[in-house]
């Protein structure tokens, strides 16, 4: 199952985080999962919300350059090695992660992490064939 | 349709008799009557009775911007103010604004230029028309109106701004031109899109573009949005305002009104006339103005100009689109860089937008800087950092490969550019020389 990210461009300038955060926020947009790429001059936000349609019509039209991007959530052994047992198979079957990062929380006594992959389709035909359990869109409205 | 056909389509000796005829009459008119063109025609040695004949131009001496500012507010005018029927003023950068004053007589020449501009663009009488130039001191506006009533058309003086209110306005009375600056026609298509609007399916048909230089491709870029036909308009306040010159349906050039705008192309520097077809600055006397007849007066546009019949009939010199400004022109590390060509670069890009800023900058016993911002537009958009630093990189190459100098490109949010509703402002230059 996929789940929809968020990205959002935003130039290195004071209270532009704070504008996207206070924007969904004050319009009811919970953020599940977060992260900041930077370069010198801009980032690109990357967030799981619950209501991600809302939320990219919402960042629109309020001039925000924004984009869906497919991600998968991923369960994992919140213990340590846990991350390195999911990533040993990953690259056992040649799947390639672009980027990921941590949900805040966690329906289990798991973690849960957001992975984007270069191929998507393939890595989660990969994770169900190990039966990793892979993080459904309801699931995370329900968080 | 051509609204002077007797003069718009006059061979080219018979235009001359006439431009030489009203050049004799300018010569002592303006001699007596202004102090300050008195002292530079004495000071050049030429005197009234010599200048028989519009070749005779020649011999007179140059009109500047600094000759504006230098004399304002009274000083350039020939006629006394009992006889001013209306004032426009440019904003000044620096220093004093520059001021223009219109007898009534001037005031009904810039109607008819204009008329024969929207003519020139493919108006007909009972067309609509709706005028998004800046009314008021700005000469945009008003002279537009001027023209379009003196043209028979129906006209939606919506002036500039307010873009949701104009492009209801467009939906409800349905004009078939638009005139406004070609910064200002783009960015009205992309909030008809955030407004649900589908701009290839508005209700503009002719677009009259002007007060700013605009490119080749940003028409085509015009074109492709609205559906439309965008023709460029010519003209700047100290001579008229809008209504200098226009280009027709065969957008090959922009046809001077030179029975009473007569147009010369010299050489920035030396002054010297340069030969048709090569790039100069664009001279004009005002052959029939009263209020502040000019005497070729350097307009700063870098132009060519070319005196073949077009095959829309008309036989008036026509002028390229304004290839440079010698004044926006700016010079870095040597080498002459100019907005346009910035914006090409970016039109040629797939996904990018014309939306940029120069900024030029110097640190202290360095080299100049050059940084370009470029908005983020949704198409090329991507959640990887690595892909935007694509986009970045083939924007900075093909910008280096133009210009010849290396350049700092920054990706911006989008509308953080100062978008005009009025003229852009394409370049910043912080040195301090």
């Amino acid at each position: 199952m996929k789940i929809t990210q968020i990205s959002v461009f935003l130039e290195n300038r004071k209270g532009r985080l704070y504008d996207v955060c206070s924007l969904l926020g004050a319009h009811g947009v919970n953020i599940r999962a977060l992260t900041i790429a930077e370069t010198e001059s801009f980032g690109v936000l990357r967030i799981v919300v619950d209501k991600s349609e809302a939320a990219i019509k919402l960042l629109r039209e309020n001039q925000f350059v924004a984009n869906f991007t497919d991600v998968v959530a991923i369960e994992v052994p919140d213990q340590p090695g846990g991350l390195a047992s999911i990533l040993k198979i990953l690259s056992e079957h040649d799947v390639n992660i672009e980027y990921m990062y941590g949900f805040v929380e966690k329906f289990s006594d798991k973690a849960l992490l957001v992975m984007r992959f270069e191929d998507t389709d393939f890595a989660q035909q990969v994770l169900a064939k190990q039966k990793i359990h892979v993080v459904t869109e309801k699931e995370i409205e329900g968080l | 349709m051509i609204w002077k056909e007797n003069v718009e389509c006059a061979a080219r000796a018979d235009l001359k008799e006439l431009q030489s005829g009203y050049l004799r009459k300018l010569i002592p008119y303006i001699y007596n009557n202004c102090a300050v063109y008195r002292r530079k025609l004495d000071a050049a040695g030429v005197k009234p009775d010599q200048i028989k004949s519009i070749d005779d131009i020649k011999r007179l001496p140059i009109t500047t911007k600094e000759d504006m500012r230098d004399n304002y507010p009274y000083g350039l005018f020939s006629a006394p103010q009992d006889q001013i029927a209306e004032i426009h003023v440019s904003s000044g950068t620096t220093g004093n604004p520059t001021l223009v004053g219109y007898t009534r007589d001037d005031v009904k020449l810039w109607g008819e230029v204009m008329a024969r501009a929207f003519c020139c663009a493919g108006a007909v009488p009972g067309d609509t028309i709706q005028i998004a130039y800046g009314y008021g001191l700005f000469t945009g506006g008003l002279g537009s109106h001027y023209g379009a009533l003196e043209m028979g058309l129906r006209i939606l003086p919506t002036s500039s701004g307010q873009t949701a209110r104009q492009l209801k306005l467009m939906q409800d009375f349905k004009p078939r031109i638009i005139a406004c600056t070609p910064s200002y026609v783009l960015y009205m298509a992309e909030e008809a899109k955030a407004m649900g609007i589908d701009p290839t399916q508005g209700n503009w048909k002719i677009g009259v573009f002007g007060a700013e230089p605009w490119s080749e491709s940003m028409r085509r870029e015009i074109e492709a949005a609205w559906n439309m036909l965008a023709t460029d308009i010519y003209g700047l306040s100290e001579i008229i305002g809008p209504g200098v010159a226009q280009e027709c349906h065969y957008k090959d050039g922009l046809h001077v009104f030179s029975d009473v705008f007569y147009p010369e192309i010299l050489d920035p520097t030396t002054r010297e006339e340069v030969p048709e077809g090569q790039s100069g600055e664009l001279v004009i006397t005002t052959l029939t103005k009263q209020g502040i007849p000019l005497i070729r007066y350097g307009t700063r546009d870098i132009v060519s100009i070319r005196y073949d019949k077009c095959r829309c009939g008309r036989t008036s010199p026509r002028i390229s689109k304004i290839k440079g400004r010698t004044d926006d022109m700016i010079v870095v590390r040597g080498i002459n860089v100019f907005p346009s060509q910035i914006e090409h670069v970016l039109v040629g890009i797939e996904g990018t937008q014309p939306h940029y800023q120069i900024i030029v900058d110097r640190q202290a016993r360095k080299l100049d800087e050059v940084e370009v911002l470029v908005e983020v537009e949704q198409r090329f958009f991507s959640d990887e950092i690595k892909q935007l630093n694509v986009i970045r990189e083939k924007i900075r190459k093909e910008i280096e490969n133009v210009l010849s100098i290396g350049v700092k490109v920054t990706l911006v949010e989008p509308k953080t550019i100062a978008r005009s509703e009025g003229k852009a402002k394409r370049i910043v230059d912080k040195r301090t020389l």
